[in-house]
């Protein structure tokens, strides 16, 4: 026999999505349950831990124990080795320690009301009489439950399975799905002022490779390919080769594997009586694979209009559409121009990439917007610059 | 017979197969990969997409 619970809303998956969105319903007055399968929040961290401050700033006021690094610059290295140096200006970005950052988002839940269960793994969604969700069943400690609920968020990352369970399509295709190895290692020699970002078909096929620098000669260096490369070489044999090339001096103290699926927004977000954020529903940044602020910035609306429409008494798919239509003015529409923009810069032969790099070599580092720098890139597809425009100017 | 077999001193547990698997026949735990044989229609998105080759296909 199975136990029951009832709660308001039940969040599967915390990461920084679904902590956030535990958080923003709890603060907007109904009861609350975080789920995790891990035994701890935050273990194993599969992510080069970089984010933008503003886009961090739009959640969350970031605390200084997060941050293990401030990098004010980018540096884009051609597939013949050219070095192009970008000033980032305004907009810092942070490495983050996401082992203590997933941790205090999800005590930060906790704090505001939610109750958190971990080793708690959802393998089925309830249903009700109706046949609408209603819940999910879970599997915590040794023991059977039946989570009740009147909203489930599913925020299960890139397997993304409470979704597919009500019958959305958060299947990703091989071509947008980026497969991904990281290495966190000591003695890399890397200057720690910059993301470096490596291109080339011999380094990341329909991809990049990064270091993200974490200070002390401690990095994270990894890289993602499409699955559409991946069958006949390994994401973990090209990172030897960076290794090798580049870095043969540095002792590897972390390995982790990963995936990011990069196709923009899933095309139906919400069904009666569940929503879904973060990876589950594609919302990285399709072109950087960039997931954290997008997830959390998803949370927080999705939290606040899943608790808006318990306290009606409305959770059907028209109500809960409220965070579909706030996600697509904040985030979901440039998204999907930044899709567009993608399939166009992973297009560039190597040739393109080395003689972009050459043209924007002649310019000061002050002088390289990216919207110049993707100017450049994209001279030669009109309609793709015309695309580009739009995001930088409008 | 063929089945996809997991590689378990390898596999990473990170998921990236299962958000390819078009039949949804995997299962993904705390400790464990699990696949099920009788759905899976071995169409090899889980061994191609795997980024440290943890999977393989096994004739039984
Ligand atoms: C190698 C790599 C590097 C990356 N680098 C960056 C970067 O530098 N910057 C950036 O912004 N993004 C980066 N990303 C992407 C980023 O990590 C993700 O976008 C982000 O973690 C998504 O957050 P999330 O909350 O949606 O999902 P996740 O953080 O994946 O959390 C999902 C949680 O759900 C749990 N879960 C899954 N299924 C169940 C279930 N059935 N029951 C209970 N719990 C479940 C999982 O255990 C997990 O803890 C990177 C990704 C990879 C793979
Ligand atoms: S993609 Fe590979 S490493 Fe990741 S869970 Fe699947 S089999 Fe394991
Ligand atoms: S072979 Fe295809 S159907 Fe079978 S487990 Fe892998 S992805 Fe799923």
């Amino acid at each position: 026999m199975s136990e029951r619970v009832s709660v308001d809303v039940v969040v599967v998956g915390a990461g920084p999505a679904g902590s956030t969105a535990a958080r923003l319903a709890a603060e907007n007055g109904v009861s609350v349950l975080l789920l995790e399968k891990d035994r701890e929040v935050g273990i194993p961290v599969r992510c080069a831990e970089g984010v933008g401050e503003s886009s961090l700033r739009k959640v969350l006021e970031p605390r200084p124990h997060w941050i293990m690094n401030t990098v004010q610059n980018a540096e884009f290295i051609s597939p013949s080795g050219l070095h192009v140096l970008v000033h980032v200006g305004s907009d810092r970005g942070f490495v983050l320690n996401r082992k203590i950052f997933d941790y205090e988002l999800a005590q930060m839940a906790a704090d505001a009301g939610a109750e958190v269960w971990t080793k708690a793994y959802a393998y089925d969604l309830l249903r009700d009489s109706e046949g609408r969700v209603a819940g999910v069943r879970v599997r915590h400690i040794g023991r059977e439950v039946e989570v009740s609920a009147k909203v489930v968020i599913g925020a299960d990352g890139v397997e993304s399975r409470v979704g597919r369970w009500a019958g959305l399509k958060t299947l990703t295709k091989m071509h947008d799905m980026e497969t991904c190895v990281q290495v966190t290692a000591a003695r890399v020699e890397a200057e720690t002022d910059r993301f470096y970002f490596f291109f080339g078909s011999q380094v990341a096929p329909g991809g990049y490779a990064w270091v993200f620098p974490k200070g002390n000669g401690l990095a994270n260096v990894g890289l993602g390919l499409s699955g559409d490369f991946s069958a006949t070489r390994k994401p973990i044999d090209y990172l030897q080769d960076l290794l090798d090339k580049h870095f043969p001096g540095a002792a590897i103290l972390t390995t982790v594997a990963g995936g990011v699926p990069c196709s923009g927004t899933v095309e139906k977000l919400v069904t009666d009586g569940l929503m879904l954020v973060g990876d589950a529903a594609h919302q990285a940044n399709p072109v950087s694979g960039g997931g954290i602020a997008p997830g959390m910035i998803a949370g927080k609306i999705a939290g606040r209009v899943a608790a808006e429409a318990i306290r009606e008494g409305d959770v059907s798919e028209k109500r809960l559409r409220k965070y579909v239509r706030e996600w697509d003015r904040e985030v979901g529409k440039t998204h999907r121009l930044f899709y567009r923009i993608k399939e166009g810069i992973f297009r560039l032969t190597d040739d393109e990439l080395n003689r972009t790099a050459k043209a924007l070599q002649g310019l000061a580092p002050d002088e390289i917007t990216l919207k110049r720098m993707f100017r450049v890139a994209l001279m030669k597809q009109p309609k793709l610059l015309l695309d580009v425009a739009r995001v930088f100017v409008g | 017979m063929s089945l996809v077999a997991v590689k378990r001193d390898l596999c990473d547990l990170c998921g990236t197969c299962v958000g390819v698997c078009p039949v949804d026949c995997m299962e993904l735990t705390e400790t464990e990969l699990r696949i099920d044989a009788e759905t899976c229609i071995l169409c090899r998105f889980c061994i191609d997409i795997c980024p440290i080759e943890a999977l393989e296909m096994k004739d039984e």
